[in-house]
C-alpha cells in the first residue's frame, strides 16, 4: 500500500508528532463515528430529523445528550426544510451547528441547503448517502449530496469509519475559516459505511482542541452589539459581485484545506493526502476512480489483478467540491486509461456519464497527452458492486488503452439485468 | 463522566420585561424601523413593523421571511433596521426564530457568550406564516424552552409577488390568481383560516396569542409587549389593509382596520396563559353591547370586492353572523355544543 502524500509535502512537526496522544479504539459504525466528532466540536445547536440512512447519527448523539455526555441545544425538527434552516439561522447567531439528511430528505431541504451556502454560513453536515425515491430504495446513490454541487457546498466522500470521524473534524476547521465560511457536507454511503462497524481511533478531547479553534463569526454575527442586516435583496445591482465572493471563497478553500490536512497529519499522526486517495498508482498503466466505499472491493480487485502483473492502480476522490483538478491531472497524466465509476447518473448528460466522469473528463481535457476515459455506472440503490464487476470494468479499461473495441463516448452500466 | 442538565439554564432563560406604556403620550421616541424602506403609500403592514420593533426595543433579533416587508424594506446597502435583522425563507419564520433562540440559550449556557435576555421576533406574511410556513410555526410553538416570538403580517395575499390569494384571502376576492370573470364569478372559495385561534388552541402550552390591529397602535405595541414579557414561543396576528391588494385609495388604511373590528370580520383578543380575552369593540360586540356594522360597508369599499352581488354579501354576512351567535367562543373558536 502506497504511503500517503502530502500535496504540500510539508515536513511533518517533530515536536506535535511526538506529543502526547490519548485515543480510545471503540468498535462504531460511520455513524457513531461522525456523532463522536460532533461532541469532541462541542457542537451547539443539532437538529434532527428522521430518514435512513442518516438518522442513525442522531441516534446516537441524542443518546450522549440524555446520558448528560454531550451539552447542546438539539431539536427535533417538524420537517428537513426545517432542520436545516433552524441550524442555519444558529450559525449566523455564532454556534456551531451540525445536521444531515439522506435522500429525498436532503432535497427536502434543497431552499435552506442552497440559502446556506448563499450566506457563507459554515454548518457541518452528514449525509448518509440514499437513493432518491421513487421507486424507493434505502440503499446508496450519490445524486441527494451531489444535487448540490454548484451552490458553494463543499462536499467530501469518506470510505470507512476513521475517516468519517477525522473528516468531520477537519470539515469544522475548514468551513469556519473566515476565509471560507462556506458549508460542508460529508458524504457516508448508506449501509455500507453508515451502519457498518469497524475500529476506530477516538481522539481526546485535548487533541481535538489543539486542531479546531473556536467558532468565530466575528463581524458576521447577528447580535444587538452588531446590529447588521443579514441577506436583503441585492437584485442586479450586487449579485454578481457577491456571487463573485463566493467563487474567490470557495477558490481559498483549497489552500485551508491543505493546511487542515498538514495539521490534521501532524497532530494525529493519520489522515493522508487532501483531496485524494492513492492506491498502487505509481506504475499503474490504467487507473479506476470512485468515491466512497466502493474503495473496499475496488481495492481488493486491484490487488488480485496486481497478483497477475495487471498494472491497474485506483485514485479515490475524497472531495468532489472543491474539485481536485490539479491533484487528478497530476495522478492520471501518465496513465493510457481512466475507468471512472459513478455511483450516480446524470441523465441526458455527455455521453450519458454520471456526474464524477463528466468532470473528470473535464478536468482532463487540457492536458497534452488525455487517457482515454471510460465511463461506468455501477452500485445504484445500494446494490453491491464485488470485485469480479471491478475486474470486468478493469479488462474493459486496458482494451481502451490498448485500442480494443471500447466506447469511450458511452457508458457502461456494470451489474445491470437489460 | 462530568453530568450536565442540559435545562437547568434553558429553560429558565430570562425575558426582558417589558411593562406596558399606558397611552400614546408614554410611548417611547426610539425608533428601530427607520427611513430606508420603500413600501407602497398607505402601506400598513410598514407601520405595524415600526410599532413591534419600537415595542421590542435595541437588544432584539428580528429575523423577516420573504416577503413584502423583506423585499420592499430591506433593499441592499438602505435598510431600515436600526436592530440586527437576517432574512428567512417564506417558510420559514418559525425555524428561524427557534434557531436564533437555540443558539442564543446554548451560547450563553456555555459562557461563548456574555448573558442577557434577548428578544427574538420572526414576522411573516399571510403567506408565508399561514400557508407555507404553518408546520414550523406549529412546531415553534411547541419548543417552550425558548424565547420567541411569531409575527405574522396579513395583508390577506401575496402581495409582494403581485397580488395572489393565499389561504387567508377573505372568500371571494378578485386576485391575479382569483380573478372574476364571465363563468365564474367567484374563483377563491376558500373561507379565511382562524389562524390566531388555530395556533392558541393547538398550542396548550403556548402563553401568548393575541390579534391586533395597527389602528389601535398603543395596543398593538403593549401586546407586543407583553408577549416578550411572558416568554417562550408566542404568536401575535396583526390584520394589515392593503391599498395594492385591496384596491382603495392609500389614506383609508387605518379606516379599513377599524371597519375589520367593527363588522366583525376582525375579532381582538389575547390568550395569555389559556386564559381568552376579547379587547376593544370586539369585547362589545361579543358582549352584544354594540352592534356589528353590515360586512358589505367594509367589503364595498375595497376593490377586490368590487364583483359581489347580493348573493355574495349575505353568503359573507351570514358566515360572519355564525361566527358571533353560533361558535362555542364567540369570534374565536368554531364548533357548537350538542
Amino acid at each position: 500500500m502506497n504511503p500517503p502524500k502530502s500535496a504540500t509535502a510539508k515536513k511533518v512537526d517533530v515536536q506535535a508528532a511526538r506529543a502526547p496522544r490519548s485515543e480510545s479504539e471503540e468498535l462504531i459504525s460511520g455513524s457513531e463515528a461522525i456523532s463522536h466528532a460532533v461532541k469532541l466540536a462541542d457542537v451547539d445547536v443539532i437538529t434532527a430529523y428522521p430518514i435512513r440512512p442518516y438518522d442513525t447519527v442522531m441516534q446516537y448523539v441524542s443518546q450522549m445528550i440524555a446520558n448528560g455526555e454531550f451539552d447542546c441545544e438539539y431539536i427535533v425538527a417538524e420537517s428537513e426544510h426545517s432542520q436545516f434552516e433552524i441550524v442555519k439561522h444558529a450559525s449566523a447567531v455564532g454556534a456551531r451547528v451540525f445536521c444531515g439528511s439522506s435522500g429525498v430528505g436532503w432535497l427536502y431541504a434543497f431552499e435552506a441547503l442552497a440559502v446556506t451556502a448563499g450566506l457563507r454560513l459554515p454548518m457541518v453536515a452528514m449525509v448518509g448517502n440514499r437513493a432518491l425515491d421513487d421507486p424507493g430504495a434505502f440503499g446508496v446513490e450519490h445524486n441527494d449530496a451531489l444535487s448540490v454541487r454548484d451552490l458553494g457546498w463543499m462536499l467530501a466522500w469518506v470510505a470507512t469509519a476513521q475517516e468519517a470521524l477525522d473528516t468531520a473534524l477537519i470539515a469544522y476547521r475548514v468551513a469556519e475559516d473566515s476565509r471560507v465560511f462556506l458549508p460542508c457536507a460529508i458524504s457516508c454511503d448508506g449501509a455500507f459505511l453508515t451502519h457498518s462497524q469497524s475500529i476506530v481511533k477516538v481522539p481526546s478531547q485535548q487533541m481535538v482542541d489543539n486542531f479546531l479553534p473556536p467558532y468565530d463569526r466575528g463581524d458576521k454575527q447577528l447580535h444587538p452589539d452588531n446590529p447588521i442586516t443579514v441577506a436583503p435583496q441585492a437584485n442586479e445591482d450586487w449579485v454578481m459581485e457577491i456571487r463573485r465572493q463566493n467563487d474567490m471563497a470557495a477558490r481559498r478553500a483549497r489552500e485551508v484545506i491543505i493546511e487542515a490536512y498538514d495539521d490534521f497529519n501532524n497532530q494525529f499522526g493519520r489522515g493522508g493526502e487532501p483531496f485524494i486517495e492513492r492506491y498502487m498508482m505509481e506504475d499503474a498503466e490504467v487507473a479506476l476512480v470512485g468515491m466512497g466505499t466502493l474503495a473496499m472491493p475496488v481495492k481488493v480487485a486491484v490487488r488480485k489483478m496486481r497478483q497477475e502483473g495487471k498494472k491497474v492502480g485506483f485514485l479515490r476522490v475524497r472531495w468532489f467540491r472543491p474539485f481536485p483538478t490539479i491533484e487528478l491531472q497530476g495522478a492520471l497524466s501518465g496513465v493510457h486509461a481512466v475507468g471512472v465509476i459513478d455511483r450516480d447518473y446524470s441523465f441526458g448528460s455527455t455521453f450519458h456519464s454520471g456526474a464524477l466522469a463528466n468532470e473528470l473528463r473535464s478536468a482532463l481535457y487540457p492536458l497534452a497527452n488525455r487517457p482515454k476515459v471510460v465511463s461506468f455506472i455501477a452500485g445504484l440503490g445500494g446494490r453491491e458492486v464485488s470485485t469480479d464487476n471491478v475486474i470486468d470494468i478493469t479488462g474493459r479499461v486496458f482494451a481502451a488503452a490498448n485500442g480494443g473495441e471500447i466506447d469511450d463516448q458511452d457508458t457502461y452500466w456494470i451489474g445491470v439485468r437489460e | 463522566m462530568q453530568q450536565i442538565n442540559i435545562h437547568a439554564l434553558s429553560d429558565y432563560l430570562e425575558t426582558q420585561v417589558l411593562e406596558p406604556w399606558k397611552g400614546i403620550k408614554k410611548v417611547a421616541h426610539d425608533e428601530y424601523f427607520t427611513s430606508g424602506h420603500r413600501t407602497c403609500q398607505g402601506c400598513e403592514s410598514a407601520l405595524v413593523m415600526r410599532l413591534m420593533i419600537k415595542a421590542a426595543g435595541p437588544r432584539t433579533i428580528v429575523l423577516g421571511a420573504t416577503g413584502c416587508m423583506y423585499v420592499a424594506n430591506t433593499t441592499y446597502y438602505s435598510t431600515p433596521w436600526v436592530v440586527p435583522w437576517m432574512h428567512t425563507q417564506l417558510g420559514s419564520s418559525g425555524s428561524a426564530a427557534t434557531g436564533t433562540a437555540a443558539a442564543l440559550t446554548a451560547l450563553m449556557r456555555k459562557g461563548k457568550m456574555e448573558k442577557e435576555p434577548i428578544n427574538v421576533i420572526a414576522f411573516c406574511g399571510d403567506g408565508g406564516g399561514a400557508d407555507m410556513g404553518l408546520s414550523a410555526i406549529s412546531a415553534a410553538l411547541q419548543h417552550t424552552q425558548y424565547n420567541l416570538l411569531i409575527f405574522l403580517y396579513d395583508n390577506e395575499s401575496y402581495a409582494n409577488t403581485d397580488i395572489q390569494v393565499s389561504g387567508l384571502s377573505p372568500y371571494g376576492a378578485n386576485s391575479t390568481f382569483s380573478p372574476p370573470g364571465k363563468v365564474h364569478r367567484i374563483m377563491h372559495k376558500r373561507w379565511k383560516k382562524n389562524t390566531a385561534a388555530m395556533l392558541a388552541a393547538g398550542h396548550p402550552d403556548c402563553k401568548y396569542v393575541a390579534t391586533v390591529s395597527a389602528g389601535n397602535a398603543v395596543d398593538t405595541i403593549n401586546k407586543v409587549r407583553r408577549a416578550l414579557t411572558i416568554g417562550g414561543p408566542t404568536f401575535i396576528h396583526s390584520l394589515d389593509p392593503c391599498p395594492k391588494g385591496w384596491d382603495y385609495d392609500p389614506k383609508y388604511s387605518h379606516d379599513l382596520g377599524e371597519l375589520a373590528v367593527e363588522t366583525g370580520i376582525w375579532p381582538l383578543y389575547e390568550v395569555e396563559e389559556g386564559k381568552l380575552k376579547m379587547y376593544g369593540k370586539s369585547k362589545h360586540i361579543a358582549k352584544r353591547r354594540v352592534e356589528r356594522k353590515p360586512v358589505s360597508e367594509y367589503l364595498l369599499r375595497q376593490g377586490r370586492f368590487a364583483h359581489f352581488t347580493k348573493e355574495d354579501l349575505d353568503y359573507f354576512q351570514g358566515k360572519i353572523d355564525e361566527m358571533w351567535e353560533k361558535w362555542l367562543l364567540p369570534g374565536v373558536i368554531p364548533f357548537t355544543g350538542e
